[in-house]
């Protein structure tokens, strides 16, 4: 993947070289045909520039058929792959084969060394060796382990807090599933019905569309309209239903950027991305900070300035993936911001993927939500294929066991495309049919985002005054699951080490997994991310005697 | 393919200053004719000085131009244009229907049974329920399947999975649950080992005919290519070491590095099963050029023939090989013919290829809801057993009456073990012994005789006129349909 980048952004030179040599053609009144030994018969330069120019394009030429070889097999594979293994000749072009062959073979007469192109021929016939995994998936393997939000994962699950069971486990403030909110309320009031109904024997044993089901998507629609508060009304057919938020973000990556180019991310962010766009796609994050003097609103001016930054090293930025509701912050995105935003990507020709996960968990009373479809919905079609929304189910649910999310899009290519790739990331069956039942009667809908709503004031609510109580501020939020509390106060120095000191001693003296900043990318240490749905308003207690206890300690180290 | 560059030749020899430069040159020349005949005539030069990006000039509320996806996406959003997908497509859109739509497109394309419907049904009534239910107060416990939980499969399930996959291959060898990552389905393990053992640019050896959903599998995101080791009849299609060690030489001049072999067993199209002398020599051979090995054994279950099935498992397990190369891939959809579930599984004996498969998971997890209820019916071993005899004496007669229908029309199948499928040769109906003769021939069952069988084109076969029939979801009264209407089409050729 990375070795393909230098090639890359040299044939984007190449590009470009092309671009300006007709433009510079075009501004003398006639094209000029420059002949290789023109030189000869015109004078100066012809030999020169009809030599270098069109060797350089030939060599770009090749590079560009050779990367796009793989796409072609793909297509018309049956006969191309049979050909070019029966015969050894490549099917793309008959030219360069025959000169390969003789210099291959004249080579190893010269040097009388078998001097090959792959050093694979030369190793022994038995290595006794280990066989080894490819060299991408170490990064999967490496991925993070030791980053502070996978071990305070692990150590909440090596000893979970149980208001009976273990007092003294630690609590669960870094993952955000919504758990004791709104669940019983739906489930429980028809869980057979809703479940038996939807295991009718074909709806398991035949293969369904593994995009969704129609009457799916239209319940999917639905419930994206009540959350958004009818401003909008979704379209079924541009709905693509994936196995959760991450494979949902990991296809559109995939689709809107090639290996090696870019999206351009504001931070804080949520920790999930660094996996979900890069591990499998190959595509880079390019973060873009803001800053808690802003509010940590992103600024248009540092958007260009990161956008020139990444151009200028040659990086292709293929769009911007932006959370409304911000994660981890929680302030909803102005209806300027988007617009703004929408006004930026067109200039630069960019995607937008808006990450909606939280849109039906808005709690705040100041400030509507504001869905990127609502935007662009006066738009001309032109701008709206340019944007992508990312909804979890799951999430407003509270159901992240049932692994479901949407894409919707305005985009042709990308729907038919996402939709075959939902093969390798389905959505079962059952589940299909559980949620149908369960969100297909408006009435139900309504009640559940309502009660969804209030449950999750009231414990914010609650959560932030205890915070204040000690002299700990948070960021206004209206949506999503977290609190963005600012403990800079707390901190020793004012630096990551020193934030990563103070969530070490809140896992282990206080005894709850919080998400220090600076795995959300924030350049400002300090701060961290309480994830506040997973608590009953029994816990919120115990939660402010185990804070004031660490900052009692802090206190007294100061 | 390899790149000429220009003055190659001063560095190896001679022909790469010629061609290097020679051939550019004369391009580029016949470029610029082009572009100078294209070009439109010279515009008015009062006109603004054209600068690099016109962007610029437009106002803010004129669009600069569609916004373009990443170039890997445009291949997978094109409609496919193999056979096996036409042949689905065309289905959904007129499907036949011994009532209400007698005239309908047979389906025989998607490997799908319905063969035990009744017995899955009779078990779905009775336990799903409790299946779902398993606190321990028999109270409804949402939070038991509602919240996150491992990607990689509860151990239970995992433990459940172990037990049924050595139940089904005999008894003869025992899995490990450590090594075992539930997938949703067996499509995303494949694409999951793939990724985990090539990188983008490697190749896998495959013998053909093969599935033709791997294509889409392997080579859509992860960049692996295939490389087609060619299998013919008189060997009933069996994969030989001689071919796959020609094929991986032919592919390491070419200059691709070759990270491992997948094949399928029992075989999909063919339904051949790998006799155990072949699958050690299989494992050898991988060993000795120090590559991956992957079963597909998503059909190990589907064995009706007399042949005995042995899974790469056992072999692995014998101790004369290293087992870390060895990986299986498993799944529900076809032995229990519940694809609608999606669970799969990849059972490797390389700690690094679970550990990151486990990773990605969170990609394509089971629900746990689902998972519940696979631990009830998968730890239900009265039902199972009764089921997967069941499931084999019903694919045998079904395989009997297929096949000797096809007999009578004078058409032979290859010799099979296991599947639900047969592989037909239908040489005998081509108009012409070629690759076109056979799409001419898929053309025809399509829209004359309204069949859809997969043509050996799409699984890469290079003999033309073989054809994979699935029959497993045919009721036994279609069958006679079927027969007719090929009947009559092969008499349209005679006459």
């Amino acid at each position: 993947m990375t070795r393909t980048e230098p090639n890359r952004s040299r044939s984007s030179n190449s590009d470009s070289d092309k671009n300006s040599g007709n433009v510079g053609g075009g501004r003398t009144t006639g094209m000029r045909v420059i002949v290789p030994l023109q030189g000869v018969v015109q004078g100066r330069g012809g030999l020169f520039l009809g030599s270098v120019i069109p060797c350089a394009f030939f060599y770009f030429l090749q590079f560009y058929l050779k990367r796009n070889r793989k796409n072609d097999e793909s297509d018309n594979s049956g006969e191309q792959n049979s050909s070019a293994s029966s015969s050894s000749s490549s099917p793309n072009s008959g030219l360069p084969d025959p000169t390969r062959s003789q210099s291959a073979g004249h080579l190893t007469e010269l040097t009388g060394l078998p001097r090959s192109l792959s050093r694979i021929l030369l190793s022994p016939r038995n290595s006794g060796g280990a066989v080894s995994v490819s060299g991408r998936v170490n990064c999967v393997l490496k991925g993070g382990d030791s980053s502070p939000y996978y071990v305070g994962q692990k150590r909440v699950e090596d000893d979970p807090y149980d208001e009976l069971g273990n007092p003294d486990g630690v609590i669960q403030l870094g993952l955000a599933q919504n758990n004791k909110l709104s669940l019983d309320d739906w489930v429980l009031e028809n869980p057979k019905e809703a479940i038996s109904d939807g295991l009718s024997i074909s709806g398991i044993a035949s293969y369904e569309p593994s995009d969704g089901l129609l009457e799916l998507k239209m319940a999917v629609a639905g419930f994206m309209t009540e959350a958004t508060k009818n401003s909008v009304t979704f379209d079924p057919s541009q709905l693509v239903l994936t196995s959760g938020a991450s494979s949902a973000i990991e296809i559109l990556s995939f689709c809107l950027a090639d290996s090696g180019n870019a999206f351009l991310v504001p931070t804080p962010c949520s920790p999930g991305y660094d996996r979900d766009v890069k591990w499998r796609t190959g595509v880079d994050i390019i973060h873009v900070p803001c800053r808690s003097a802003d509010n940590f609103n992103m600024s248009m001016v540092v958007l260009d300035r990161a956008f020139y930054q990444a151009k200028k090293r040659g990086v292709r930025i293929r769009g911007i993936i932006v959370s409304n509701p911000p994660n981890p912050m929680g302030s909803l995105l102005s209806r300027e911001n988007l617009y703004a935003l929408l006004d930026f990507a067109r200039e630069r020709n960019i995607h937008i993927i808006s990450n909606e996960i939280f849109a039906g968990s808005v709690h705040g009373e100041e400030g509507e939500f504001v869905s990127m479809a609502e935007i662009v919905d006066t738009e001309e079609n032109i701008d709206r294929e340019r944007v992508h929304i990312v909804y979890d189910l799951s999430k407003d649910l509270s159901f992240p066991g049932l692994r479901s999310a949407a894409i919707y899009s305005f985009n042709e290519s990308v729907l038919s495309a996402s939709k075959k790739l939902t093969t390798l990331s389905p959505v079962s069956s059952p589940t299909q049919h559980l949620l149908i039942s369960a969100i297909s009667t408006p009435k139900n809908v309504q009640r559940f985002v309502k009660t969804n709503r209030q449950r999750l004031q009231s414990i914010y609510t609650e959560l932030v005054e205890g915070l204040k109580e000690l002299g700990i501020e948070c960021t206004r939020s209206n949506g999503g699951f977290y609190c963005w509390a600012d403990m800079r106060g707390l901190i020793s120095s004012y630096s990551e080490k020193g934030e990563i000191e103070l969530w070490n001693k809140l896992l282990n003296i206080g005894k709850i997994n919080v998400i220090p900043g600076s795995c959300c990318h924030c350049i400002e240490p300090g701060w961290f991310r309480i994830c506040f749905s997973n608590l009953s308003e029994r816990d919120v207690p115990v939660v402010m005697n185990r804070i004031r206890k660490v900052c009692e300690t802090c206190k007294s180290q100061n | 393919m390899r790149l000429i560059v220009p003055l190659r030749g001063v560095i190896q020899g001679r022909g790469g200053l010629f061609v290097g430069s020679l051939i550019p040159c004369c391009l580029f020349y016949f470029l610029q004719l082009y572009l100078k005949r294209r070009r439109p005539p010279p515009s008015d030069p009062t006109e603004l000085p054209r600068t690099f990006s016109r962007t610029n000039l437009f106002s803010r509320g004129n669009s600069i131009g569609r916004v373009r996806v990443s170039s890997r996406a445009v291949p997978v959003a094109k409609p496919s244009d193999s056979p096996y997908y036409i042949g689905l497509e065309r289905v959904k859109t007129d499907p036949y229907d011994r009532m209400t739509n007698t005239d309908g497109i047979i389906q025989l394309g998607l490997a799908e049974s319905t063969l035990c419907f009744d017995l899955l049904q009779r078990w779905m009534s009775e336990n799903l329920m409790e299946s779902m239910m398993q606190s321990d107060d028999g109270e409804f416990d949402i939070s038991s399947i509602a919240m996150y939980k491992p990607f990689e499969g509860l151990l239970e399930l995992r433990v459940a999975f172990a037990d049924f996959m050595s139940r089904i291959m005999g008894g003869n060898v025992s899995f490990d649950p450590s090594n075992m990552v539930i997938t949703a389905g067996g499509t995303p393990a494949i694409e999951v080992l793939a990724f985990c053992l090539a990188d983008h640019g490697n190749a896998f050896l495959i013998p053909t005919p093969y599935y033709p959903g791997f294509d889409r599998d392997i080579k859509f995101r992860t960049g692996v290519e295939l490389i087609p080791v060619h299998c013919r009849s008189s060997d009933n299609f069996t994969v030989t070491v001689s071919a796959l060690e020609q094929a991986l030489n032919q592919a390491r001049k070419r200059g691709s590095k070759v990270s491992g072999i997948l094949f399928s067993n029992p075989s999909n199209p063919v339904g051949n099963i790998l006799s155990r002398e072949t699958l050690c020599d299989i494992l050898r051979f991988a060993q000795e050029k120090n590559i991956h090995v992957i079963s597909d054994e998503i059909f190990a279950g589907s064995v009706y023939g007399d042949k005995e099935f042995v899974s790469m498992a056992e072999i692995a397990g014998s101790g004369e090989f290293d087992k870390t190369r060895v990986h299986i891939i498993y799944g529900l959809s076809k032995d229990l013919s519940i694809p609608g579930f999606r669970a799969g599984v990849i059972y490797s004996f390389h700690e690094d290829v679970v550990n990151a498969a486990k990773k990605l998971m969170r990609f394509s997890s089971v629900p746990v809801l689902v998972q519940r209820i696979l631990i009830s019916l998968l730890s239900d071993v009265r039902f199972i057993e009764g089921y997967m005899a069941a499931h084999r004496q019903r694919i045998r007669d079904k395989h009997i009456r297929f096949v000797e229908g096809l007999k009578q029309l004078g058409i032979p199948c290859a010799e099979s073990g296991g599947g639900l499928y047969c592989w037909v040769d239908m040489s005998s109906l081509l108009t012409s012994y070629s690759e076109k003769g056979e799409l001419e021939l898929f053309e025809k069952l399509l829209t004359v005789a309204k069949i859809n069988a997969t043509p050996g084109t799409a699984c890469y076969c290079i003999e033309p006129g073989w054809f994979r029939c699935c029959f497993t979801a045919l009721a036994d009264e279609d069958i006679p349909v079927i027969m007719e209407r090929i009947r009559q089409l092969a008499e349209s050729f005679r006459s």
